[in-house]
């Protein structure tokens, strides 16, 4: 299992993370950030590409 | 050569990047980055935005590290000054030479200048230093002159209206940011600015500079306290201008898997990289958005590490979607894909004549969709998003 947290203080919806991975991440009709906290660990790389590409670097990946 | 390690050149977004995707890979050998700035890698888009408006501390755009590179070596403020490809050694800046086993280029680009004397006070946004003088002057009734609309121009029009400066914003172009969204949206754009007290003279050049302003092409004087030079930017390559059949034009050339010159052992990334994109045809191109060092820089690794071990590497070539966004007053600008390519724009949602709401436009070549931008809040980048799966889809090969 790989544990994802989003610092959403810190996350401005960019919605790069739902184009890294979007099976953790999706944007809500409002226009918020959604995300898989414990998803499969067949995901980590797709997580970590996540955490790559945000602009604000919110995204942390463990486990 | 054993032993020497990986070299990369370059010590901003995309080495950082390049870095821990050769730990991902499964390199165990030294890592050595030699940046010419002071500096562990920061991230630059807060630079004409947050941190050039005051509103974030310069110490706070330090990029997230992996754990995986807390033992590669950094030469920062070490400049490389010429490398010997042949004999894969670097010689650095003191005169110092490096010998390496495989070399990452992530020279990245520094700010195009006025070819023009003179003026007053001249001022780029590239570097944390760039940012922090220019923020000085940004002070409420400053007289700013900004050449060119891109990201930086428009970005830093913003932040210096949202300071109260009186600005004024001079570009060869029909409309900011015309070149990277299209006619419409882009007129949208600088309505919006408009509204908010940006003045524009596009369509114009600035042919003269005087310490009080600058001397437009149709002979008109404009006062600025401030000028802004924003007029793209240049690939830091002369440090392989010794190179025989390296192809340095605008950029370094490299192949489908990001080796230079055909070159086994060196590898480019980032907006330094010259590289055919599959999605968009066999064209090699240059792309200076965020998203694509720590794309190119995966598929490098990857190429390169196959290259020391003598193992086959993947055979996919490297076809990132580019994406940018860009962030004006409170206005997000959002792009997936690479609208810039496309013949035809066509509004997607939205009201082009509202002065807020949110637009969409989808971007096609022929009938494919190969692009989006949004401009808005937050719901403009779900909207954006939405189309993923039909950006994502890759054409037909081209034989």
């Amino acid at each position: 299992m790989v544990k994802v947290t989003v610092d959403m203080d810190v996350c401005q919806n960019h919605g790069q993370c739902v184009f890294a991975a979007p099976d953790i991440f999706r944007i809500d009709e409002d226009g918020r950030l959604a995300y898989v906290a414990s998803p499969d660990a067949a995901l980590r790389d797709d997580a970590e590409d996540a955490a790559d590409v945000c602009p604000l670097q919110a995204i942390r990946v463990e486990g | 050569m054993a032993g020497a390690g990986i070299a990369v050149v370059g010590a901003s977004l995309g080495g950082l990047r390049a870095a821990e995707q050769l730990r991902a890979a499964g390199w165990r050998g030294t890592i050595t980055l030699f940046g010419d700035e002071p500096h562990l890698p920061y991230n630059r888009p807060p630079l004409s935005k947050e941190v050039l408006a005051g509103e974030a501390p310069a110490s706070g755009t330090q990029l997230r590290r992996r754990p995986s590179v807390e033992d590669v070596e950094w030469r920062l403020g070490t400049a490389v000054a010429t490398a010997d490809l042949t004999a894969r050694t670097l010689t650095l800046a003191d005169g110092r030479v490096h010998p390496y086993e495989g070399l990452v280029a992530a020279t990245g680009v520094r700010p195009r200048r006025l070819p023009l004397p003179g003026g007053p006070p001249r001022h780029v946004v590239r570097t944390l230093e760039d940012s922090a003088a220019l923020a000085a002057e940004l002070v409420a009734g400053a007289r700013v002159l900004v050449i060119g609309s891109g990201f930086i121009g428009c970005e830093v029009a913003a932040t210096a209206r949202t300071a109260g400066c009186e600005v004024t914003v001079v570009a060869p172009e029909s409309e900011p940011m015309v070149l990277a969204i299209g006619e419409d949206l882009a007129r949208a754009l600088r309505h919006r600015h408009e509204a908010r007290g940006v003045r524009f003279r596009m369509g114009h050049l600035a042919t003269a500079l005087t310490p009080r302003g600058a001397v437009l092409d149709d002979g008109t004087e404009l006062d600025a306290d401030v000028l802004v030079e924003a007029v793209g930017s240049l690939p830091n390559t002369e440090w392989l201008a010794a190179t025989p059949g390296l192809d340095l034009t605008d950029g370094i050339l490299c192949d489908a898997h990001l080796r230079i010159g055909g070159l086994p052992h060196a590898v480019a990334v980032g907006d330094v990289a010259r590289f055919p994109n599959p999605r968009y045809g066999p064209l090699p191109r240059r792309v200076e958005h965020w998203s694509v060092p720590g794309d190119t820089a995966r598929h490098a690794a990857r190429t390169l590490l196959a290259a020391l071990t003598d193992t086959s590497r993947d055979p996919a070539p490297c076809a990132p979607l580019p994406s940018f966004w860009s962030d004006q007053f409170t206005l997000r600008l959002q792009s997936f894909g690479q609208p810039a390519l496309a013949d035809r724009a066509e509004l997607l949602s939205g009201d082009p004549e509202s002065a807020d709401g949110d637009l969409l436009y989808g971007y096609y070549l022929g009938e494919r969709l190969i692009g989006v931008a949004a401009l808005g809040g937050p719901a403009a980048a779900a909207a954006a998003a939405r189309h993923r799966a039909e950006l994502m889809t890759l054409p037909e090969p081209v034989v």
